[in-house]
């Protein structure tokens, strides 16, 4: 116990005042996201993720945004379980046929006013894998999407800057 | 005993049973031998290579025209052989591997769902990797199915497939998925439970089929490889080397020296990355989060190197055929050996910390235990063969350049349960450290990428990569103009899915969530 204490306590908070290297203004962004969610999501948003058929990149970065470096938690940002309990979905992949009854059932058990942001190439417009027999490519042809994030992964900026605009958007459209 | 000497044994016993077997020059499958079989034979042929103790590798097929041709590939002793055969296009129907290799049960429904081979004493004929996007009359990989198929609008759920079922007072049954807790890819998992026990585990995956081996078809190699490093995004390193080194071998190109260190570079990187974050993640799965906000924060470190050097936190596309797309100065390779350094030493400590807490000990120790006989027959790879006594490693066991003579340790235990996996993903990072270290002092000069000259129509080839959750087969043909004909990846999670029904049983359903993870299988990988 005295070790983790000690680790911890040498290590001190990692937590970036967001990125140096990347994004001088993502200080900013995290604070706009934070007001924004506050405005309009009552403190917290609520985000099911859904991998519709992604090749598993998205979802390591997705991951990464929980890491301490981006601490997506501190903004008001966090993942859950159910649809039902989610104010946006994070779409992700080119939708597989095989996910796409899933994916339909996903979005319906969304409570409304819902945000819908397809992820990545693929959820923007089938990247790699386009449309085929397997495949329903982007994530627009599936269900109505507010808005993309691009990128193969985004990185973790992309993704919480994406984030951000689409809440902006959603403010700003009355929706 | 030699590799010639078992093989000279096998084939003297193959002619004893009056199974015909014609060994045929494959320079592109090298170091694989090719061994040409009758239809008639395939079955009593996979019966003696398991009397021979040989591992089942990978079963695939391809529609020739008036025949299909299957292929199943072995290995013993580091030395591979393919085994080939072929039937006809109205009548395909053949022996199944299944009653000898449990290993051959998914690849071959997976088979008999893309090509239409049907297999005649397979224990399990259930459809695998077809859902409803397309009939059971028609198969993607023959070359009169077109790309564009003929789904139904919309595709119906996959909700009529035959499940076990389990009864019995008190026996109750939990579905999940496909969209299932967590940021994670989707697959269903049907458990049988008495109280707190699982009774049984049936995966059903398939959810992530894509398509890939379809639309592999016509590509050129610069654009295989884009795909093939979407095979599975974490071992998109692995992935696309795989089948780089496919078109490598059938194109019989020399590579470049520096190119080969750059690509083991990025390969140990992409392993060092994924152990951190699941060992991570592993210990989130039973509350020990300390445990997962330190590896992530080494995570995260460690991929921003990979960018700041290679120029992708996955290094994504780097790997092309005939080398790589970028190459390192003084400055990045300083910066790796750097942080190689304090890494070492912040998991020294990070290691104590796991190895010795109490808590972590009662809920990862014996916990998912995967008896040694089992791994064998399931023919685990990676760490899950490994912390089951199941040794093989491409680079150290049937090394490819640059690793030969790099002396690579290969931590092998046979506790079989959570805790030891995490122990061997622990051990497997300290010795990609070496490994990153040594290739970096020893990069030879010179360029980093050759052209890849198109080989004739038909050329095929091999790749063999250990990526981090184990061996991964690429099969590539080409067809005319420099186009790909045929393009086979075989993820490591193909073997090892299997696995996880087993070493679930009767542990409690809540232990599920590590017991999988301590897995990991790639859903992308294995649904295609
Ligand atoms: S966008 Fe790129 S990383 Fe994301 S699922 Fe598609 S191929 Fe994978």
């Amino acid at each position: 116990m005295l070790r983790i204490l000690n680790k911890i306590q040498r290590i001190g908070i990692v937590t970036e005042r967001l990125p140096k290297i990347e994004e001088p203004a993502l200080d900013e962004i995290g604070a706009q996201l934070k007001d924004r969610i506050g405005e309009l999501f009552g403190g917290s948003l609520a985000i099911r993720e859904v991998d519709a058929g992604s090749c598993n990149g998205c979802e390591l970065e997705i991951h990464a945004l929980n890491n301490p470096y981006y601490g997506i938690e501190r903004f008001g940002v966090h993942f859950v379980a159910s649809p039902r309990h989610a104010d946006m979905l994070l779409v992700t992949g080119p939708v597989s046929r095989h996910m796409e009854a899933a994916l339909r059932r996903t979005y319906d058990a969304t409570p409304e006013p819902k945000l819908v942001i397809a992820v990545g190439e693929c959820g923007a417009n089938g990247g790699e894998f386009g449309v085929s027999y397997a495949s329903c490519g982007a994530v627009s042809n599936v269900i109505p999407v507010d808005a993309v994030i691009r990128g193969c992964p985004p990185t973790p900026l992309d993704l919480m800057r994406g984030i951000l605009e689409a809440i902006g958007r959603r403010s700003s459209s009355g929706k | 005993m030699t590799t010639n000497a078992w093989m000279t044994s096998f084939l003297g016993r193959l002619s004893l049973r009056e199974i015909n077997v014609q060994e045929e020059p494959a320079p592109g499958l090298a170091p694989a031998r090719l061994l040409k079989i009758g239809a008639g034979d395939w079955g009593h042929f996979a019966h003696e290579a398991r009397n021979q103790d040989c591992r089942w590798v990978a079963a695939w097929g391809e529609d020739n025209g008036e025949e299909l041709t299957v292929n199943a590939a072995f290995e013993k002793d580091g030395a591979y052989f393919i085994a080939r055969t072929q039937v006809k296009r109205a009548t395909p129907i053949l022996p199944s591997h299944t009653p000898y290799y449990v290993a051959a049960d998914r690849p071959e429904r997976h088979m008999q769902d893309m090509l239409g081979v049907v297999f005649t004493d397979h224990p399990d004929p259930r459809r695998w990797t077809r859902h409803r996007a397309w009939k059971d009359s028609e198969f993607p990989l023959r070359k009169d199915f077109p790309t564009a198929g003929h789904p139904p609008a919309p595709t119906p759920p996959n909700d009529n497939y035959r499940f076990l079922f389990a009864h019995g007072s008190g026996v109750y049954e939990i579905p999940v998925g496909p969209v299932h807790a967590g940021i994670i890819e989707p697959g269903h998992f049907r458990f049988q439970a008495v109280g707190e026990t699982v009774l049984n585990l049936e995966e059903r995956l398939g959810y992530v089929h894509k398509g890939i081996e379809k639309i592999a078809e016509g590509r050129d190699a610069a654009g295989l490889a884009r795909l093939a490093g979407r095979v599975s995004g974490d071992s998109t390193v692995a992935h696309a080397w795989a089948a780089c080194m496919a078109m490598e071998k059938a194109a019989a190109i020399e590579m470049p020296a520096r190119a080969l260190s750059l690509r083991a570079i990025m390969a140990e990187r992409e392993r060092v990355a994924n152990h951190l974050g699941d060992i991570g993640a592993i210990c989130n799965d039973v509350s020990f989060t300390f445990a997962f906000y330190q590896f992530g924060r080494l995570r995260e470190l460690w991929q921003r190197l990979s960018r700041e050097a290679f120029g992708h936190r996955f290094m994504m596309d780097v790997v092309v055929p005939g080398g790589v797309a970028a190459d390192i100065g003084d400055q990045a390779s300083a910066a790796m050996q750097k942080q190689i350094v304090s890494l070492r030493r912040e998991l020294a400590g990070l290691y104590n910390i796991v190895e010795d807490l109490p808590s972590l000990e009662d809920r990862l120790d014996t916990t998912g235990y995967l008896a040694p006989d089992a791994a064998k027959a399931f023919g685990a790879l990676g760490y899950v063969g490994r912390a089951s006594g199941v040794a093989f490693d491409v680079r150290k066991h049937a090394p490819y350049a640059p690793y030969q003579g790099m002396n690579l340790e290969v931590p092998v235990f046979t506790q079989g349960d959570v805790a030891t996996r995490v122990e061997v993903r622990m051990r497997e990072i300290l010795a990609s450290f070496t490994l990153i270290e040594k290739l970096l002092a020893d990069l030879p000069a010179g360029p980093v990428h050759v052209a890849l000259t198109s080989p004739a129509a038909g050329t095929e080839g091999l790749g063999l990569v250990e990526g981090f959750r184990g061996e991964i087969l690429a099969y590539v043909r080409f067809g005319d103009g420099g186009r790909i004909a045929r393009y086979f990846p075989r993820d490591p999670s193909w073997l090892t899915w299997p696995t996880l029904e087993k070493l679930v049983r009767d542990n409690i359903v809540p232990d599920f969530p590590v017991c999988n993870k301590s897995v990991n299988g790639s859903y992308s990988g294995h649904d295609l």
